[in-house]
């Protein structure tokens, strides 16, 4: 197979799954069930799946499209993170639209088109190559998040995130443009190259500023988190648990290819950045979360309090860093979109559940559900025997080795702060329902697929949390994939280095 | 087959069975009572077996019934569990109380049994994985696993509308310092590279976790109090009597006391003795104003439950005081006064909350006269209170005694006057139990209660109280079969902290932990072949007063025999020679 091929394999399925479902669309009867396309999608997501490993099994790195495309085991550990969430959220959202199904097949072409988007972010070692991944899977966001046409608060959130979204883009490759004007280069190891002998190290230093702040945007780290509780209040629940874990973690995925591959040699000073980014992230998120009633908002802040915990794994030795990351993303995709998962079923496509003292007496009349939420709520506060908790360990861990030990008492103090709003929503859960609580009454039975979705992210968070040793060295083989190429190519550009770097096989 | 080896993780996770399994039965009729005494109850048979099998002629403090195996590669942990004579009993304590606590559920529960009795099993899980721990890691992750089924129980059981607040407060108190907790770990890890408490021990002994004493110092604060909090020591104590008011009887019998004592006694004083050493003055200034402080609250309640838990603050500041004297006569005592706690505390719950079931109410002004209409009840009742107060030939006279005479003996900083101080807080605990005791159950009929028809106490209540009356007495008349192995314990935890601080202060020399115990070994005929020159060089290393203290120790501990009958211990042998 052409290595062009091979290295986007997972891409290009997904890409004709979501192009087949868009035809397809069109030739069925007004009236009849979406439920066939959305099949075809989880098929499709399930083969992207495999092409991942079967991609990690070759044990080789693949470089294709000249060198813009690097597929190792960093990339694929991401593919396989965003594949996961897309499966579950297509599961989920089988039997979601109740009648509503009318745009359902462009609803699960677009999941596919957004998945092709990150994946292509997470195995594109050139900067221009990542912004077309951050185009395609934002523009498909964008319209998911007004999904619910009709409701004033989905057309809100979608416009609002549009015009944030586009703005931060607009830093993104401000920045990119100025690194290429410093170094000569928008290639990652050109670039890393090209900083060593460049004229302009500010401006070099100007335009890795303008990147973290357009991917700050992506991530919704604090300062740059504020369209985060709108976008996610509006945006329907599904569509939510997939955007604050799938881009988010291609987001992070970039972000350590451009600070531990693009810039090493500002570790110093970005790391000083990440440690603020990290502290003000974990610290506004939790706070604000405090004063939210509404549950999806309430989630939205938990959402930038656990960018903030991610950050603070940049702040450690490259190999601890990087390692660190890959399993929180792993362990945060997880819980968060097992959550909201919880929270499609019960709020439904009308969203009839929205603030916490709505989700009152759950305990009583589904009890697998409540046990479930509360599951996922313990996982994110980070409670032994989840994957939150060995991935917070791991990351504060990681920073701790460093020295960087006051923002691990930062980091875990806010997860103390997290706590309160976490408990909030699981008191609610289990207080008996008073008399004029009739919201959960309408409650349907969970579909098949749903629960398969829900077991699937359940078992994964449970997996992580209790026998995190196959994900913790596969997260390490990530860094190493990363970091080996790296000298590889370091070594590649200077004559008289001779080293031989072996590490595809395993 | 021998499963020494495997039988803690059988006792850990039987219940976590149990809980699973209970899960999924269907909530009718009486059976999630009887599925839960069943778990319990093969839980307790199980952790019989320690005692029986334990090694009680191993003092050298190893750790027995150890199972150790990796868990994950890197970071470096491993599932590494084992009792000594310091937790050994507290296994079994917990696995005792268990069934007790179902059997006093069994009629006030009625309503959500099933995520009742899951989430009581849940805790026991919890709490038998911490006192087993011996991988940092492994015991934190027990920790703050035991803070969520409490904090559920609290929330969903709380007896008044404030429930849902008790149990926040409860969490956040325990959280937060749990979380610095972790940082703490996490330093000591990045320093070392190992989270297994034998090595860390090891490493402290030889000063080999850090030089850097101001962050050895940090950490060591991060470790004490987040164990404090959960004792809970003063001035910590404001979630005790929030949650405890609200908290169901079975979920307050384990509320308070052991955990954070054990963790003191295991984490802090292993891996940090200098630190220890260091905070010591403070620690008893706090166990002996907590004694005193508790008992003087507890004296103006209104509200019984509420008197039980000032008391509870009481007592577990008996224990405080009692271990960072460093004598062994107060280790060996705070470890007996925990074991105390949680039987003269859990009976006296239960029996609060026997009453409660009858009359629907803790307000003291309620009752009165019940004497006449409830004969068992005050018998057990005035057993209860009288081995609260510590009337010799109970359990709590042992735990107390030994205590303040360590406190007096110690070397610590102004020991004698916190130690004077405690001890009038034994007449504030007597006055306060007793004339709870008189207004509740003696003098005129209240007109409140009067009318009201309570039965005495039905079989069901017998079975759950006898145990714990006939302990009680045991405890009281032949505490040296529990204190064979605490002995052991209290005696390597003595002497670790005895020598931690000469090296700082006198001697140049690092001292090695290993002639100590060889000492030991030495002088009861155990090791024929030790190394006399070491042997030689760690009594040199003794500081004076030191060895002064522990003469005068071993005279009082002959003293103490002919007062409680029975403190000559088999273990307390080595001691009275190694010092002639």
């Amino acid at each position: 197979m052409s290595p062009n091929v091979l290295a986007l394999l997972p891409e290009i399925i997904l890409t004709l799954t979501g192009v087949f479902i868009m035809m397809a669309e069109p030739c069925l009867a007004p009236n009849s069930s979406r439920k066939p396309l959305g099949w075809i999608a989880i098929a499709g997501t399930v083969g992207a799946l495999v092409a991942s490993w079967y991609q990690v099994s070759l044990g080789v790195t693949i470089h294709a499209f000249s060198n813009t495309i690097q597929v190792d085991a960093f990339s694929v550990l991401f593919h396989y993170v965003i594949g996961a969430v897309v499966l579950v959220t297509l599961l989920g959202s089988l039997d979601y639209f109740e009648g509503n199904a009318s745009h359902a097949g462009e609803y699960f072409a677009l999941l596919c088109f957004g998945a092709v988007g990150m994946m292509l972010m997470a195995s594109s070692v050139e900067l221009l190559m990542v912004f077309v991944g951050l185009e395609i899977s934002s523009i498909s966001t964008y319209i998911l998040c007004g999904f619910r046409k009709g409701q004033a608060t989905g057309s809100e959130s979608s416009i609002k995130y549009f015009l944030l979204g586009s703005f931060a883009t607009a830093f993104f490759l401000y920045g990119v443009a100025l690194a290429f004007g410093a170094t000569g280069s928008t290639d990652l190891y050109a670039v890393a190259l090209g900083l060593q002998t460049t004229a302009t190290p500010a401006l070099a230093f100007t335009a890795l500023a303008l990147i973290l702040i357009g991917l700050g945007f992506k991530v919704s780290a604090a300062p740059f988190h504020v369209w985060t509780p709108d976008v996610y209040q509006g945006a329907p629940a599904p569509v939510v648990g997939l955007m604050s874990t799938a881009p988010k973690a291609a987001a992070f995925a970039v972000l350590l290819r451009i600070t531990f591959t693009g810039f090493p040699i500002y570790q110093h000073r970005w790391t000083v950045l990440m440690w603020v980014l990290a502290a003000l992230s974990m610290t506004i998120g939790n706070l604000g979360a405090l004063l939210q009633r509404d549950v999806k908002r309430m989630l939205a802040y938990s959402s930038i309090a656990h960018a903030g915990y991610l950050l603070v794994a940049f702040t450690a030795f490259p190999f601890d860093g990087i390692a660190a990351a890959c399993f929180y993303t792993a362990t945060y995709a997880a819980m968060n979109v097992g959550a909201f998962a919880v929270i499609t079923q019960i709020s439904g496509y009308d969203e009839r559940a929205r603030t916490i003292d709505d989700f009152t007496g759950l305990g009583q009349k589904r009890p697998y559900l409540a046990a479930l939420l509360s599951f996922f709520l313990l996982s994110l506060i980070g409670i032994p025997f989840t994957g939150g908790f060995f991935g917070k360990f791991y990351v504060f861990s990681a920073a701790i080795h460093n020295g960087n030990v006051w923002l691990a008492v930062i980091g875990l103090l806010n997860s103390g702060v997290a706590c309160f709003y976490y408990l909030r929503l699981l008191a609610a859960v289990y207080t008996k329902p008073g008399a004029e609580s009739a919201r959960l009454n309408q409650l349907r039975p969970i579909s098949i697929p749903a629960a398969v979705g829900l077991a699937l992210a359940a078992a994964a968070t449970l997996t992580l949390g209790i026998l995190p040793s196959g994900a913790v060295s596969f997260a390490e083989y990530a860094s190493h994939s990363t970091l080996i190429e790296q000298g590889r190519q370091e070594c590649a550009a200077h004559p008289d280095c001779h080293i031989q770097l072996q590490f595809d096989v395993r | 087959m021998n499963i020494d080896h495997t039988i803690l993780t059988v006792i850990t996770f039987v219940p976590l069975a149990g809980a699973v399994l209970l899960a999924l039965l269907p909530d009718k009729g009486k059976l999630m009572q009887w599925g839960a005494l069943t778990v319990t109850l093969i839980t307790f048979a199980l952790t019989l077996h320690l005692p029986f099998h334990y090694d009680y002629s191993a003092v050298s403090g190893a750790f027995q019934f150890e199972q150790n195996a990796e868990w994950i590669t890197s970071p470096a942990i491993h599932y590494h569990l084992g009792v000594d004579g310091l937790s050994m009993w507290l296994v079994v304590l917990t696995g005792f109380l268990a069934p007790l606590g179902v059997l006093i559920s069994w009629n006030t529960i009625s309503d959500r049994k099933k995520l009742f009795y899951t989430l009581f099993l849940l805790q026991q899980v919890a709490m038998l994985g911490i006192f087993v721990s011996l991988d940092l890691f492994l015991y934190y992750a027990f920790w703050e696993l035991s803070l969520v089924p409490m904090t559920l129980l609290i929330a969903t059981f709380g007896r008044t509308v404030n429930r849902r607040r008790a149990a926040i407060k409860y969490f956040l108190y325990t959280f937060i310092p749990s979380a610095i907790l972790l940082v703490g770990m996490l330093w000591i890890y990045a320093r070392t590279g190992t989270f297994q408490l034998p090595e860390l021990t090891q490493l402290a002994a030889t000063h080999g976790i850090s030089n850097n004493s101001a962050a050895l110092w940090l950490a060591s604060l991060a470790f004490l109090v987040a164990f404090a909090v959960k004792v809970p020591v003063f001035p910590l104590h404001g979630w005790l009597a929030d949650a405890i008011a609200e908290a169901p009887t079975a979920a307050v019998m384990v509320l308070a006391g052991k955990l954070g004592l054990y963790s003191i006694l295991r984490f802090s004083f292993s891996i940090f003795p200098d630190e220890s050493h260091r905070i010591a003055p403070l620690m008893i200034a706090l166990g002996a104003i907590g004694i005193v402080y508790g008992a003087l609250i507890a004296l103006v309640q209104k509200d019984l439950k509420q008197l039980a838990a000032y008391g509870t603050l009481g007592h577990v500041s008996v224990v405080i005081l009692g271990i960072f004297t460093f004598t062994i006569a107060g280790l060996d005592g705070g470890i007996y006064a925990t074991l105390n706690e949680g039987i003269g505390g859990g009976a006296l719950f239960m029996l609060l909350g026997i009453l409660y079931e009858r009359y629907g109410t803790y307000d003291i002004r309620d009752y009165g006269g019940l004497a006449a209409k409830l004969p068992w009840m005050v018998t057990l009742f005035v057993i209860t209170t009288l081995s609260v107060v510590g009337l010799p030939m109970l359990n709590g006279f042992v735990g107390e005694f030994l205590v303040l005479t360590g406190g007096m003996q110690s070397t610590i900083t102004h020991h004698t006057r916190w130690t004077v101080l405690a001890t009038t807080g034994v007449i504030f605990t007597a006055s306060y139990m007793l004339w709870m005791v008189q207004r509740v159950f003696y003098g005129n009929l209240n007109d409140n209660t009067a009318d009201v028809p309570a039965p005495d106490l039905d079989a069901r209540e017998h079975l759950a109280l006898w145990p714990m009356v006939a302990l009680m007495l045991l405890m009281g008349v032949a505490s040296p079969y529990w204190m064979r192995a605490i002995d052991a314990a209290g005696t390597i935890l003595a002497r670790e902290l005895q020598q931690a601080q000469p090296v700082t202060t006198n001697s140049p020399l690092p001292v090695p932990t290993v002639p100590s115990l060889a000492n030991v070994l030495a002088q009861n005929d155990l090791l024929p072949a030790v190394n006399f020159k070491t042997d030689r060089e760690s009594k040199l290393n003794l500081i004076p007063a030191a060895a002064d203290a522990t003469k005068k120790e071993s005279k009082l501990r002959n003293i103490s025999t002919s007062w409680s009958a029975a403190l000559h211990s088999a273990a307390s042998k080595p001691n009275t020679e190694a010092t002639k």
